[in-house]
């Protein structure tokens, strides 16, 4: 029942100049789980993603006290290389991002970039990844197109095999069925379903039912602090604090 | 926040009171019907019926609806299907209470064979089981529900006073068969609707608590 542990976050705050917006944050996640982590706007749920693979620190006024650990090392050590923490870190942001060029050069921009020039090992990672995302059907005879010639849901399917196309170990995603339609929707959520097999996945979901849905695990922030964590059915069926409960139920304020 | 929602669950509720009311007046009726001899009550409590099965049609389909368009979670999804629940009950309390007033036509104009006090407080107590659940479901009084579920012990006590009597009676003289098993009749109609009174008070435990005779259902 219970998997090993794959990210361990421990006394975690984090700061932008002195407003703090993260506070002692503890939380354990599970490999190959889907753990939601929801609250209402300006909860630190996005700076909390964005500390997993040190994105946070791109901002120039953020900084991190405490711990993360990603099978058991610290990923603030000073030998930790960030770019391939990133890479097993991925993530996929709230609105699709896909790069000015083809499908397939969306796909092997990163491997290219990081090393990998022979065609037929781009070809295979391409259609493995776009698979994975479930966008292969869509566009297998059409990846020299622009990918910007896709609809908003390829485009973010997209954008997760860009990521997958990196071989990552966890996969962060930052709300990123916002602005889609149901049937998009259901098939991101199918191919993460499908991902966990593979992979560890922190979502932020874009609405408590999208948690209730797709999640084993689900994580309820409010103002930077954790209020509540557990299993998806327990914290949907009983939650045990009367915030998550206001929360969820929509009588929040 | 979510005032639309709230307004719809004080609607449910209202409604839920409103057919726990009914259902009440119904047992009562039956009661009054069959110690009086009075046919047309009797033939009213049989009409009411219809009444009964529409308010649950009603209070299911605003059930459904709540469901549909809120996905409600936690308090709020064990409070609606809870009431699903419940009303099946209640409406099969309905079908008990014209049952009881069908032999109570069938039974007009011959004088019984004994005094019906235990029958009677058999109606008593299930219809203060009634509005009692329906009461502990409105204040989310999980006391009350557990009391409610309690005095099923009563009812059931009563039925078997009833039937040794009957038992009795028959010994004493054959004749008394015919009426006195219409009688038994009456009293596990009423016995009945105490066991799907204790129901609607079990639901009601769920709807506060989440579990449901003991055991964790959500």
């Amino acid at each position: 029942m219970n998997k090993p542990i794959k990210i361990v976050i421990n006394n975690f705050d984090y700061y932008y100049n002195k407003k703090q917006a993260l506070y002692k944050l503890n939380l354990e996640i599970q490999a190959n789980e889907i753990l939601s982590v929801f609250g209402p706007a300006n909860s630190g749920i996005t700076t909390l993603l964005r500390s997993l693979n040190r994105l946070a620190e791109l901002n120039p006024e953020g900084r991190a006290e405490g711990e993360i650990l990603l099978d058991g090392k610290s990923i603030y050590d000073e030998d930790v290389n960030v770019t391939e923490l990133r890479r097993r870190v991925g993530m996929v942001f709230d609105v699709p991002t896909p790069l000015p060029m083809t499908i397939f050069d969306n796909i092997v921009y990163g491997p290219r970039l990081s090393g990998v020039k022979n065609k037929k090992d781009l070809t295979a990672i391409v259609e493995e990844s776009l698979w994975q995302a479930a966008l292969w059907d869509d566009v297998k005879d059409r990846l020299g197109m622009p990918a910007m010639s896709l609809s908003g849901g390829q485009q973010q399917r997209l954008c997760i095999a860009r990521v997958l196309a990196l071989k990552p170990e966890v996969i962060l995603l930052d709300r990123p069925c916002s602005g889609l339609d149901p049937i998009s929707t259901a098939k991101i959520e199918e191919s993460l379903i499908q991902l966990k097999e593979k992979f560890t996945i922190v979502i932020a979901p874009h609405n408590v039912q999208q948690a209730g849905r797709i999640s084993d695990r689900v994580a309820f922030m409010l103002m930077g602090k954790l209020i509540e964590e557990g299993p998806n059915e327990e914290v949907f069926a009983n939650p045990k604090d009367q915030r998550t409960s206001d929360y969820i139920t929509g009588r929040f304020g | 926040m979510r005032s639309r929602f709230d307004e719809q669950l004080k609607e449910l509720n209202d409604s839920l009171i409103e057919m726990g009311q009914i259902v009440k007046d119904a047992i009562a009726a039956a009661d009054k019907a069959l110690i009086e001899q009075d046919v047309e009550l009797a033939g009213q409590v049989i009409a009411v019926d219809d009444d009964i099965d529409k308010a649950e049609k009603d209070i299911e389909s605003l059930c459904l609806k709540l469901l549909l368009l809120h996905h409600p979670v936690a308090r709020d999804l064990r409070l609606v299907s809870s009431v699903l629940k419940i009303i099946t009950d209640l409406e099969r309390i309905g079908d008990h209470a014209t049952d009881i007033s069908e032999l109570t036509i069938l039974l007009a104009g011959m004088p019984y064979i004994k005094n019906l006090e235990h029958i009677s407080q058999m109606a008593s107590v299930t219809m203060k089981m009634v509005t009692g659940s329906i009461d502990a479901f409105v204040k989310k009084d999980l006391a009350l529900a557990n009391e409610i579920i309690e005095m099923d012990d009563i009812v059931d006590n009563l039925f078997i006073m009833v039937k040794s009597d009957m038992i009795d009676l028959i010994k004493a003289d054959p004749d008394n068969g015919d009426q006195a098993i219409d009688l038994i009749m009456v009293a596990k109609y009423f016995e009945r609707i105490g066991d799907h009174a204790t129901n609607v008070a079990e639901w009601v435990v769920f709807s506060i608590t989440g579990s449901h005779k003991s055991s964790e259902i959500l």
